[in-house]
């Protein structure tokens, strides 16, 4: 262990290459991450933020909060169920929005609400509407009033709240009347009736199991899908395909990262047969030698984590802000151990070689 | 008590047809502070005599003990044991480890051994005195030359104060003089220390600094001269 510590501090030009590509993959690693985890923010804020911990849906909706229509009698229906505690309307409209002295849209999801939620406090009076912090970058400021929609629906922003954005949209949380009035004025198609709303939030007792809740709410009230907190985010469109395609590519990038330093202690290995003889022959087991290796291996990829971390930071706050890239602790934790893990697996691929060379191979020539 | 004692020792490698005798009934006794030069030309069976006189090669046949211990039942794991704490090498071309400082190479043997802290330090510092490397004790191999390697080699294999020191060619890489020097500094070191050695070396020239010499021929040892 102290010989490959030595190795490491007097010769580090010898990982040099194995050091660069495990930092470059680092980067990698974190980008992907921090994008993925952006894409998901930035899509499910306005569900996430709910505490409410059931979403009901009409079933016809296949789990589409735009398609979903849940009337006054269903919502009774819900209230009813054993377990529920409360039950609040709530709808969405996707549109653009005029902001006075820009000359582009902003793209805006026009909430109604009825109850407050971990994000966002209770509605604010008619006309006016909080708006998420992320609306600042489209010129949005406190106390302006935008026009919403091909109908320019005047509503005024009295508040700012933080992650509440739909599907990459920032969120301004009107009133019930609010919103009914931004929804009949520009989209006619999807105006709802007094009283229904587009799904139903549900609060649940202090010790029920939401699970068990949603499953009782779909089984005694007819025409309904009941989802989870969790369910109804993986629900939102694009979100489970996104997270599957990320996760794939940060897997194969864990797996190139692998083979790196799987090649390098291979190459390395083969370079050191003659070294690692003589240490066999004096007395040194195969274990302490591959104790060697595995030491080596965990500073590599320790050193390039913190190099490329301090690298992406450095990136990220150079990429435009149109790009959702969140750089997270629990993502960054996840890459250290996921690199560290490979790279020691990584390395175990020559523990085999070192096992076989006969230490007998350090006396020679006769 | 010998510090070498090999009788009737065969190495075959390979088996039916293929199998080659490496060594033959081999019967040699090492005294205890005995230097003893193996001579013999090449393929004759000197290397495959060394490495089971250490321990790093189990006979096919015959018994071998070195001090007390009875190594030829041993397995690779006590045979590791063995050799990092009762036997010293001396390799051809020295063979140091290339990043480490002469003082360090030495206490990758004490560390081997588990013998750590001042003592081993000190038992360093003493033989890279005695072997004349007072002032090279922080020098790489790469700074050193080829006497001074062979020295630092030689310090390693002297440092867990081993009862039997095998030398491989040890002068193959010097010239005549340097060689007459490090095989004079060779007797004088296992001498004082009463330490027996073998040393296997092609060249005739060093053999006077033994004490005994005994050639092998197609596995067979033989006094010089004598047929095989």
């Amino acid at each position: 262990m102290k010989i490959a510590w030595r190795e490491l501090t007097r010769k580090p030009s010898r990982f040099l290459t194995a050091g660069g590509a495990l930092t470059l993959l680092t980067v990698l690693l974190l980008l992907l991450g921090g994008l993925l985890d952006g894409l998901y923010l930035s899509a499910t804020a306005a569900i996430r933020a709910q505490s409410a911990q059931v979403v009901v849906y009409s079933a016809d909706s296949r789990d589409s909060l735009l398609r979903s229509r849940i009337d006054p009698a269903t919502s009774q229906q819900i209230a009813e169920v054993d377990g529920v505690q409360s039950v609040s309307g709530f709808g969405v409209a996707l549109l653009g929005a005029r902001v006075p002295g820009q000359s582009d849209l902003a793209d805006v999801s026009v909430f109604g609400y009825e109850a407050a939620n971990a994000q966002v406090p209770a509605p604010l009076p008619t006309g006016q509407a909080y708006a998420d912090e992320s609306l600042k970058a489209s010129g949005i400021a406190l106390g302006q009033t935008v026009w919403v929609g091909p109908a320019r629906t005047p509503v005024t922003v009295e508040g700012w709240v933080s992650d509440t954005a739909y599907l990459f949209q920032g969120g301004l949380w009107a009133n019930e009347e609010t919103w009914r009035t931004v929804l009949n004025e520009n989209r006619p198609d999807a105006a709802l009736p007094p009283g229904t709303w587009q799904v139903a939030l549900v609060d649940t007792h202090g010790n029920a199991d939401p699970a068990r809740v949603a499953s009782a709410i779909e089984s005694q009230v007819p025409e309904v899908s009941a989802l989870t907190k969790e369910e109804a985010i993986a629900a939102l469109p694009g979100v489970k395909e996104q997270a599957s395609t990320f996760t794939s590519i940060i897997g194969t990038t864990f797996v190139v990262a692998g083979l790196v330093v799987a090649l390098f202690f291979a190459l390395l290995t083969l370079e050191r047969i003659g070294l690692f003889g003589v240490l066999k022959a004096i007395g040194a087991g195969s274990r302490t030698l591959a104790a060697g290796l595995v030491l080596q291996a965990f500073a590599i990829s320790a050193g390039a984590f913190v190099l490329g971390t301090v690298l992406t930071i450095g990136m990220a706050a150079v990429i435009p802000p149109e790009v959702p890239v969140q750089l997270l602790p629990r993502r960054a934790l996840i890459t250290a151990v996921g690199l560290i893990i490979t790279a020691l697996v990584g390395s175990a691929i020559s523990f085999r070689r070192i096992i076989r060379i006969d230490p007998a191979s350090a006396v020679g020539g006769s | 008590m010998s510090a070498l004692e090999m009788q009737d020792v065969r190495k075959v490698y390979g088996s039916g047809d293929t199998a080659v005798t490496a060594l033959d009934h081999a019967t040699l006794s090492v005294g205890d502070d005995e230097v003893v030069a193996l001579v013999g030309p090449s393929g004759s069976g000197k290397t495959t005599l060394l490495s089971i006189a250490g321990g790093l090669l189990s006979p096919s046949e015959g018994a071998v003990k070195v001090g007390p211990h009875e190594i030829t039942a041993y397995n690779r794991k006590e045979l590791t044991r063995f050799r990092r704490e009762f036997v010293g090498f001396v390799f051809q071309g020295a063979n140091l480890v290339p990043f480490l400082t002469a003082k360090e190479n030495l206490l990758v043997a004490a560390d081997l051994a588990g013998r750590k802290g001042k003592q081993a330090d000190k038992r360093a510092r003493e033989l890279l005195e005695g072997l004349g490397l007072a002032e090279r004790t922080r020098n790489t191999p790469g700074a050193l030359s080829g006497g001074e390697r062979q020295r630092v080699a030689i310090g390693r294999a002297l440092m867990n104060e081993p009862e039997l020191v095998l030398f491989d060619e040890p002068t193959s890489a010097l010239d005549t003089k340097l060689g007459e020097q490090v095989m004079e500094l060779i007797h004088s070191e296992v001498k004082s220390r009463g330490t027996a050695a073998i040393v296997v070396t092609h060249d005739t020239r060093m053999t006077h600094y033994a004490d005994r010499v005994v050639e092998i021929t197609d596995g067979r040892l033989h006094a010089p001269g004598a047929a095989a």
